[in-house]
């Protein structure tokens, strides 16, 4: 039934249209939302480098600040798996676009309030806007490449905003659906772009109460909130804490009630046997996975042969089910978001290396290529970022595989920065990396596997006109099989033919929540769905 | 005595100096920066531009020299600067987190004077007794748990055992309220770290107690008061231990020092806001005002208390003065 | 030294150090045992521990390193001993080659920073004057410096193998040592058969290694042992934090690390054996230690 939701949804992008909707209404039609208490939930990091969304990446900022904000418009909160339908916040109806598709004009709610009392106008989410796109002298907007198909964004009067698009494009709405991109107060901004970097001031589901560096952040009921009877709860406490165990514990414990992220099953599991009907759990595919990237610029990885065998040794279908178990992987797939109507199916996987079904023979060939290669018994380092879940676990599970073909690696594990900058620099061998999107997108996911030259954020170290002109040709092509057969297209000669990048098993989303906590739906991503409106306590 | 005070504060200072610039060097060897991690930290991609944009921001464009003539500047004019993080005050940074830090070590040092000085003096009075034997193996076994190791399994016993007796699990709260607002609920938060903690601290300021106090017994003094057939209880209390004390307090106050650096792993274990965990994440973060400003705390604290250490010898034992 | 370890070494040793100890015979292995039964007993558990290390290849049951998806998290048993970790490898298996890990870091960080120690106590306590004056003043620097920054900074400069792990552990033991040594090497600097042997014409180097060092063995022997144990510990909260060695290598630091604490309330055992290798292996070479010191020292002997 997902899948082909959205299919439909992806063929009905396809043609141009898109679906309006008004906002969804409590998820949960059986009971009815009771109003009050406090969510008490843990934010899985640390505090956030600043506060400011438009600047900061990482899913803390979200986590953190997301029921303080309104955003123009968003996945359905009350079924946020499905990632191809939009919906309005701050705008009254979705816009069918004018122009070829290059004009979109979205009509503005009337009577929100910030929570300094002063109202939210057009003029304030064209700020938004301009300041998202087309980012000031010195403030830097950490998406703004999303986004160059946009010419200019106004607000011809209070009710009113006009996108302006340079050419028809469908990854605009998706990226309009960014949850990162909250809608600040015009006359703050053009008093001081940095402001929202250490202060809160938005027109969201709840309004900042307090923040305590490195500790919690809290918020109270908005009582002007524009959405009707939301949100129910009288209050919001997030509290940071990186460390696992200690968030299990405090769930167990109920000092708290749920986070966000994601768990890996070993303390699901411990949650469930100890809590039994106290705990309930939501589960989705998760639109991150690993990838291993070997530095083709570096021998022997500059040869295919070695890149190949390298793949062909890891048996990734008997794999998955058992690192399932420990780590939150799951799902066997290529480099397409599993269940998109854009992945391969399990028949397609096969055909490719790293994906045979027989894995003694796979791992003969692996070891013939590697002979022929000259490079038996080859040892190398496997660079590794210092996350437990899941890339430790990974980068220890694929090195047990090499060792059946007798290579032998060891793992270097590094914190982030110097992670990054030995994958910048072309400093490493292999490298244990991921791909982690919001709203599923796949011509913009898929993006990672291009070189270098059309993609900067590639660190293989390949250069590939051949690869680029199959994706460009595939981003253009508006008939849906069609661009399906090239999105086999470019995969297969990724994965399978050059061996530049190796798809290691998408992650898996488990998210515990106490039964008491009502409302709230999974969706297959961790940036979305953060502003906590529709939650309620069945206490 | 004036003199030797003098000498001895003068000499801190290239201490001081040369902490300063091994931190500044060791942070800059590390590869990336903080702009990279805060960039990479949403697993999305990122812009040279933005890179560099956030270096010019930061001011890490700037030549070496001129970053370090700032820092040192700043120590010396003890303006530390925004944290390269969070572009919050450094000295707010540190300060939010201090109390929690302090609050534990002082619970520990309690903690570790009430086991330490009784049983240490009884152990050594009782010398070879299987008592001293029992304290004596106690001690040792301090000494070698790693404390984060006692953390775990002290966290896991606490949950276990509340469902076992109560039917649901207790574990203390997960956030700090300060002592005089709310007793209760700071104590059961802190008492478990610090008695993690405190454990190795009496564990070695039990041994020093036991050792000294041996040492003194022998002395001719006691020897004389016990001749004179003074109770013994009298000489314990009023002689011996009174003498016995100078070396445990001197030992309690520099590993005082250690104690705010054993917090790293501690306040890991059970997600405490305090200076330990600041600097893990200062460091991983790569936000080279905050660690800097920290390593200098650090090493000013640990120089202040040998100082403080040094001088009292000096004013005991006037042999040291004019060495 | 414990779980300081971020930004010290503790100085407890340092403390607890008598310096003025004369020369004495360790007297035969047998004489020790019977005066230190105590003592013993450490050198019998340091012994087990060497036993593991050395012979891990015969005595491990099972691969440390292989996992094994079918036996995931299982309690003790007789074919497991002591469980299996969450990647299904074999605790026992691991514990028996983590005593190697962890004798290679002890040993190597106590003798490479001793010995360093050693030398420079042993050089500045001899030529005194400025050269004396500006080692201190670069000992007190390590001395004062965290831990963290170090061990941090050598990681992910160099990578977290197991030699830069020892480097970081190291570095910070040799100024402790070097305090120690140069106290003990200045009473006999002044002793006149130095001056009667620089007198003679003898080099600096023939003096230093015929006179002075074998006047600070005894010293340098008991912080020796302490530092192994120390060592150990160290390695363990480094591993602890995520900057000592690296899976899949088996040390116990790192059996504690991730997987152990997430575990901890449904397998138990993950997290409580390797806690317990770590106690014993540095309880032993306290005990054996102290023993060391109170056999090598007159002034305690007799108590």
């Amino acid at each position: 039934m997902y899948a082909t939701t959205v299919t439909q949804g992806l063929m009905a992008a396809c043609l141009g249209v898109v679906l309006a909707a008004g906002a969804a209404g409590p998820s949960d039609a059986e009971d009815t939302p009771k109003h009050g208490g406090t969510l008490t939930y843990m934010i899985p990091a640390d505090a956030p480098p600043s506060l400011d969304s438009h600047r900061e990446t990482t899913y803390a900022l979200v986590h953190t600040i997301a029921p303080f904000y309104s955003v123009l418009i968003r996945l359905d909160p009350s079924n946020p798996s499905d990632t191809t339908h939009f919906f309005c916040d701050l705008c009254t109806e979705m816009p069918m676009p004018t122009d070829d598709g290059k004009t979109y004009t979205f009509k503005i709610r009337e009577g929100v309030t910030f929570q300094d009392g002063s109202p939210l106008t057009a003029a304030d989410v064209a700020a938004t806007w301009n300041a998202i796109i087309f980012p000031p002298e010195g403030v830097s907007s950490a998406r703004e490449t999303w986004y160059t198909m946009v010419e200019k964004v106004e607000a011809p009067d209070a009710t009113t905003v006009v996108f302006h698009l340079k050419y028809g494009s469908l990854a605009f709405l998706p990226a309009l659906a960014d949850p990162y991109a909250m809608i600040y107060e015009k006359k703050i901004l053009e008093k001081d772009p940095h402001w929202y970097e250490k202060n809160v001031m938005g027109s969201g589901p709840f309004w900042f109460a307090s923040y305590d560096l490195g500790q919690s952040i809290k918020g109270t009921r908005n009582p002007n909130y524009y959405h009707k009877g939301q949100p129910y709860l009288d209050g919001v406490v997030g509290i940071f804490s990186p460390k696992q165990s200690v968030r299990v514990d405090a769930i167990r414990g109920d000092r708290a009630a749920m986070e966000f992220r994601g768990l890996p099953p070993a303390a699901i599991n411990q949650l469930q046997q100890q809590l039994g009907d106290k705990i309930t759990v939501q589960t989705s595919d998760w639109n991150c996975g690993n990838l291993i990237t070997p530095n083709s610029r570096r021998k022997p990885f500059d040869d295919v042969r070695v890149r190949k065998a390298l793949l062909l040794a890891i048996d990734q279908w008997h794999g998955a089910p058992a690192l399932s178990k420990i780590a939150n992987v799951h799902t066997v797939g290529g480099i397409v978001f599993p269940g998109s109507p854009l992945a391969a199916t399990k028949a397609e996987l096969e055909q490719m290396a790293g994906f045979w079904p027989d894995i003694e023979k796979s791992r003969a060939e692996a070891r013939r290529l590697l002979k022929e290669a000259g490079a038996e018994g080859l040892t190398f380092e496997l660079l590794n970022r210092n996350v437990d879940q899941p890339y430790m676990f990974v980068g220890t599970w694929i090195i047990d595989e090499w060792s059946k073909i007798g290579v032998h690696a060891t793992q270097k594990v590094v914190p982030t920065g110097p992670w990054f900058e030995a994958m910048r620099d072309g400093n490493f061998a292999v490298v244990v990396e991921a791909n982690c999107n919001g709203v599923v997108n796949p011509l913009m996911d898929t993006q990672k596997y291009l070189p270098r030259a059309a993609f900067t954020e590639n660190y293989g170290g390949y250069v590939d006109q051949t690869e680029i002109d199959i994706y460009n040709k595939m981003l253009k092509e508006t008939d849906f099989a069609k661009q399906r057969a090239l999105m086999r297209e470019y995969e297969t000669y990724v994965v399978d033919t050059k061996a530049y990048e190796w798809p290691m098993l998408w992650w898996y989303r488990m998210i515990p929540e106490r039964s008491y906590v009502k409302g709230w739906k999974i969706g297959p991503s961790h940036y979305v769905n953060q502003d906590l409106a529709n939650i309620w306590l069945d206490q | 005595m004036y003199s030797y005070i003098a000498k001895r504060v003068l000499m801190t200072i290239p201490t001081l100096i040369g902490a300063a610039a091994l931190v500044f060097i060791l942070m800059r060897l590390i590869p990336g920066d903080v702009c990279v991690v805060r960039l990479g930290s949403g697993g999305g991609s990122f812009s040279e531009h933005s890179v560099q944009m956030c270096h010019a921001e930061l001011g890490i464009n700037r030549p070496m020299i001129v970053q370090f003539a700032d820092f040192v500047w700043g120590l010396f004019t003890l303006n530390l600067g925004n944290s390269m993080w969070s572009g919050k005050p450094v000295v707010l940074e540190i300060a939010t987190r201090l109390p929690i830090s302090i609050e534990i070590a002082l619970l520990a040092a309690v903690v570790a004077i009430v086991v330490a000085i009784p049983l240490g003096t009884i152990s050594a009075l009782k010398q070879n007794t299987w008592l001293d034997l029992v304290v004596r193996t106690a001690a040792i076994a301090g000494i070698a748990t790693p404390s984060f190791w006692l953390g775990i399994l002290s966290i896991v016993l606490v949950l276990n055992v509340t469902q076992a007796i109560t039917g649901s699990p207790w574990m203390p709260p997960i956030e700090y309220v300060p002592l005089w607002k709310d007793p209760i609920r700071n104590l059961s938060m802190t008492l478990l770290p610090a008695i993690t903690v405190g454990y190795r601290y009496a564990a070695v300021s039990m041994r020093m107690t036991r050792s000294t106090m041996l040492e003194v017994m022998r002395e001719d003094y006691i020897r004389t008061a016990r001749a004179k057939g003074l109770l013994r209880r009298i000489i314990i209390n009023r002689h011996a231990l009174k003498n016995a004390l100078l070396p445990v307090v001197t030992l309690l106050g520099i590993e005082f020092a250690f104690l705010i650096g054993g917090l790293v792993v501690t306040e890991q274990v059970f997600n405490l806001n305090g200076i330990g965990r600041l600097f893990v994440l200062a460091v991983q973060n790569q936000d080279y005002t905050l660690t800097q400003a920290l390593v200098m705390l650090v090493v000013a604290i640990f120089v202040f208390t040998n100082l403080v250490v040094d001088l009292t010898y000096a004013w005991l034992d006037p042999r040291i003065r004019f060495a | 030294m414990s779980t300081s370890a971020p930004f010290h070494f503790a100085p407890q040793a340092v403390a607890e150090e008598v310096t003025e100890i004369k020369r004495s015979a360790l007297g035969t292995a047998l004489e020790f045992c019977r005066r230190q039964p105590v003592g013993t007993l450490g050198m019998v558990l340091v012994l087990i521990i060497a036993v593991n290390g050395l012979g891990a290849e015969w005595i491990a049951p099972y691969n440390p390193t292989s996992n094994d998806f079918a036996a995931m998290t299982e309690a003790p048993s007789r074919t497991h001993l002591l469980g299996t970790d969450q990647l299904g490898r074999d605790i026992f298996s691991r514990i028996v080659f983590g005593a190697r890990t962890a004798l290679i870091v002890g040993f190597s960080s106590a003798i490479v920073g001793g010995f360093a120690g050693l030398v420079l106590g042993v050089a500045s306590a001899y030529f005194g004057g400025r050269i004396d004056l500006i080692m201190q003043r670069f000992m007190d620097i390590l001395m004062a410096f965290p831990l963290i920054i170090m061990a941090l900074a050598i990681v992910s400069i160099f990578g977290t193998g197991v030699h830069n792990v020892i480097a970081a552990i190291t570095i910070p033991l040799i100024p402790r040592c070097a305090r120690v040594v140069r106290a003990s090497a200045l009473p006999i600097r002044e002793v006149p058969y130095v001056d009667a042997a620089r007198a003679c014409g003898f080099g600096h180097t023939r003096i230093i290694l015929r006179h002075m060092v074998p006047n600070v063995m005894a010293p340098f022997l008991i912080m020796l042992t302490a530092f192994v144990g120390q060592a150990i510990l160290a390695e363990a909260s480094l591993s602890y934090l995520g900057l000592g060695v690296q899976e899949p290598v088996p040390a116990w630091g790192l059996m504690l690390q991730g997987g152990a604490e997430e575990y901890a309330t449904t397998a138990p055992w993950i997290a409580v054996f390797p806690g317990l290798a770590i106690m014993l292996t540095v309880f032993g070479f306290n005990l054996f230690g102290d023993a060391l010191r109170d056999a090598l020292d007159p002034k305690l002997r007799d108590r």
